[in-house]
């Protein structure tokens, strides 16, 4: 489904990476390691399109990215670094607005059981929450993306507890059982079974 | 694509909505900026209404220019903004989106204070229709313009002065023709051509600029 | 389909090197006969004016600076949006390497506008229409090269500052028209360069040699600049 081909990443005149390829097929988890500097973040922003590659290109079922703009960004979730929600909305507020930007609105029931399966304070302002809850406050988005095939995730299990990893575990597998596809960064070991690594030291 | 920009611009109304002294403070300087002048140059009336236009259109580019910081920044830092860019909308829809509820939050209430800053420098009252008119016209220019300077510098060092040096020579023109539209009618002549040269600004701009400020966002977030 | 993958060839800055420097060499060393023409002509040979005596005279490197003054911008823009367009990082350079060359020439139609006030008109500056807009034009150039020097990643800093340029480019003509509209405004037609005393052929003959002789230094300079823009990067 997402092919890289001979990718290469070059940041502040380095070259991170060279000639990395892979595929990621349906129902697979691929999770990119190395260390910290390695190129993790910057190899998921070269798959969701936000940083283009000094070489090689990202397939997307048969066509390149680049051809495909928003119509490749539509079929993926891209949950970045920084839990991207907004300080003085409440999370279900940033919920709401995430979902429908990504065209994707849903109901007022749907957004308060994601929220619920994340266990996340629905009415406070995310200013308010703690780091751990402004990441679940992110992640509930993965709850309502059920229908979205690609989910690239950069150190989805930072600041979580044991029993938000176990949620969020548990979330990536359904979608891999499913037939979605997912790919995420991590230096720590989140103990899933994934199918496939992709060693950035190596 | 009509409803990804009804979003944006609703999502920009409401943070701007829960951070109301953020958009005031903005807005004041447009009135204490104005206000400098008489004490720099002494109060004399004749004086005062020759520099009015002048005065009130700097006053309205500086204070749109200091409301810049607050476009992308914001977005910027907590992430949001490549959200926006990974959205099912195009970069360009979502751009202009943005751009429209800055110049709602920044433009348009210098629209509406003008008539305020033209009191006290005694602007004859025929001159409020062509001097709010001039500035509704232009405003939207400097807010688009202003968009693309800070798409560009977005997360630079020295970002607020920087933007002022890339900015300001490309305001000249609205600056130009919006006070020279108001002293045009100051003077009992036909303002109407520096008018529709305004208008003829704000649709060129209105059609290039969304290319420019997406295109300059996609490298700042590279 | 030959000259296509020729020029491709040269887009390297790695082959450029050497052929910036032959073209460095000999626009450098073309610029000088042409240089000394033009003063010839301008100083020697056009006749002197009725009205603004020998002063006039230093016309034959104010206008040309001028002229080169914008058209350098554009090139820079061209440049510029070359490397937007198709990624080459020799575009880049070469916009920038022309951008401070392109200064260089607005600041000189500045300061010999200045040197042609003072005893002509008695200020040293005056809001004349050429020279507000070669004021403008030379902040346009600092804040190309501000924009880019502020920027930490070189790749950033080249396609932003290649965006910046071709707005510019874009604006410098409305920045023009509105400039010489604001100046029918507000000054009579008393003073004002544009209104130089009438054109002898020999007078424009004298310009036309100084802007070859400016576009021939502004190539060799560029050249050189290339050079160590590319050994810099490597």
């Amino acid at each position: 489904m997402l092919q890289a081909k001979e990718l290469e990443c070059e940041r502040g005149g380095r070259a991170l990476f060279r000639s990395l390829s892979f595929i990621l097929e349906e129902g697979e988890v691929l999770r990119v390691a190395g260390a910290n500097g390695s190129g993790k973040t910057s190899l998921l922003r070269i798959l969701c399109g936000l940083l283009p590659p000094a070489s090689g290109e990202v397939i997307w079922k048969g066509a390149p990215i680049q051809a495909l703009k928003e119509d490749y960004s539509r079929q993926l979730v891209y949950l970045g670094h920084a839990p991207a929600v907004k300080d003085d909305l409440t999370a279900a507020e940033n919920l709401a607005i995430a979902c429908r930007l990504a065209g994707n609105a849903q109901p007022e029931e749907a957004l308060r059981e994601a929220l619920a399966r994340f266990e996340v304070p629905r009415k406070l302002f995310v200013r308010q929450l703690s780091q751990g809850q402004r990441r679940r406050a992110a992640l509930a988005r993965l709850a309502l993306s059920a229908p979205v095939p690609l989910w690239l995730l950069d150190e989805p299990f930072t600041a979580l507890d044991s029993s938000g990893v176990a949620i969020l575990r548990g979330t990536l597998e359904q979608h891999a059982a499913r037939g979605g596809a997912v790919a995420f960064t991590t230096h720590q070991d989140p103990g899933m079974a994934a199918a496939k690594v992709v060693d950035l030291d190596a | 694509m009509l409803e990804a920009a009804r979003c944006i611009v609703y999502r920009d109304l409401l943070l701007a909505l829960r951070r109301r002294t953020d958009v005031a403070t903005a807005l004041l300087f447009f009135v204490i900026v104005a206000s400098l002048f008489p004490l720099g140059i002494g109060a004399e009336p004749n004086l005062l209404r020759a520099i009015a236009p002048g005065v009130i259109w700097v006053a309205a580019l500086l204070s749109t220019m200091l409301s810049l910081g607050r476009l992308f920044a914001a977005d910027h830092a907590d992430g949001t903004l490549e959200q926006l860019a990974l959205g099912a909308a195009p970069l360009g829809v979502v751009v202009t989106a943005k751009t429209l509820a800055h110049w709602l939050l920044s433009g348009l209430p210098l629209v509406l204070i003008a008539p305020v800053l033209a009191v006290q420098y005694d602007l004859p009252q025929a001159l409020y229709g062509v001097l709010a008119l001039s500035l509704l016209l232009g405003t939207p220019v400097l807010s688009m313009i202003g968009a693309i300077g800070a798409a560009l510098t977005l997360g630079v060092r020295g970002g607020g002065v920087l933007l002022a040096l890339l900015v300001l020579p490309l305001y000249v023109p609205v600056l130009i023709m919006g006070a020279g539209a108001v002293e045009m009618a100051a003077a009992g002549l036909e303002s109407g051509g520096q008018l529709l040269i305004l208008g003829a600004l704000l649709v060129f701009t209105a059609a290039f600029a969304p290319w420019a400020i997406a295109a300059a966002l996609r490298i700042s977030l590279e | 389909m030959t000259t296509a993958v020729r020029w491709f060839w040269f887009a390297s800055p790695h082959t450029f090197f050497p052929l910036a420097g032959t073209i460095a060499r000999w626009s450098g060393l073309l610029a000088v006969p042409f240089a000394l023409a033009g003063l010839y002509v301008g100083f020697l040979v056009a006749p002197t004016d009725a009205q603004q005596g020998e002063v006039y005279r230093i016309i034959f490197i104010h206008v040309p600076a001028a002229w080169m003054s914008m058209f350098l911008y554009l090139v820079m823009a061209f440049w510029a949006a070359l490397g937007l367009a198709f990624n080459t990082r020799l575009s880049a350079m070469m916009a920038q390497a022309i951008a401070p060359t392109g200064a260089l020439f607005t600041f000189i139609a500045l300061w010999t506008g200045a040197l042609w006030g003072k005893p002509t008109w008695g200020t040293y500056w005056v809001w004349d229409a050429r020279l507000t807009s070669e004021l403008i034009l030379l902040f346009l150039y600092f804040g190309f090269m501000a924009l880019h020097a502020s920027i930490d990643d070189l790749r950033r800093a080249d396609r932003a500052a290649a965006v910046l340029a071709i707005v510019g480019a874009v604006n410098v003509p409305i920045i023009y028209y509105s400039v010489q509209w604001w100046n029918t405004l507000h000054q009579g037609a008393s003073v004002s360069f544009t209104k130089a005393p009438s054109m002898a052929a020999t007078m424009f003959l004298g310009m036309i040699l100084m802007a070859l002789a400016f576009w021939l230094y502004s190539i060799a300079v560029a050249m050189v600049r290339v050079r160590c823009l590319i050994v810099e990067r490597q």
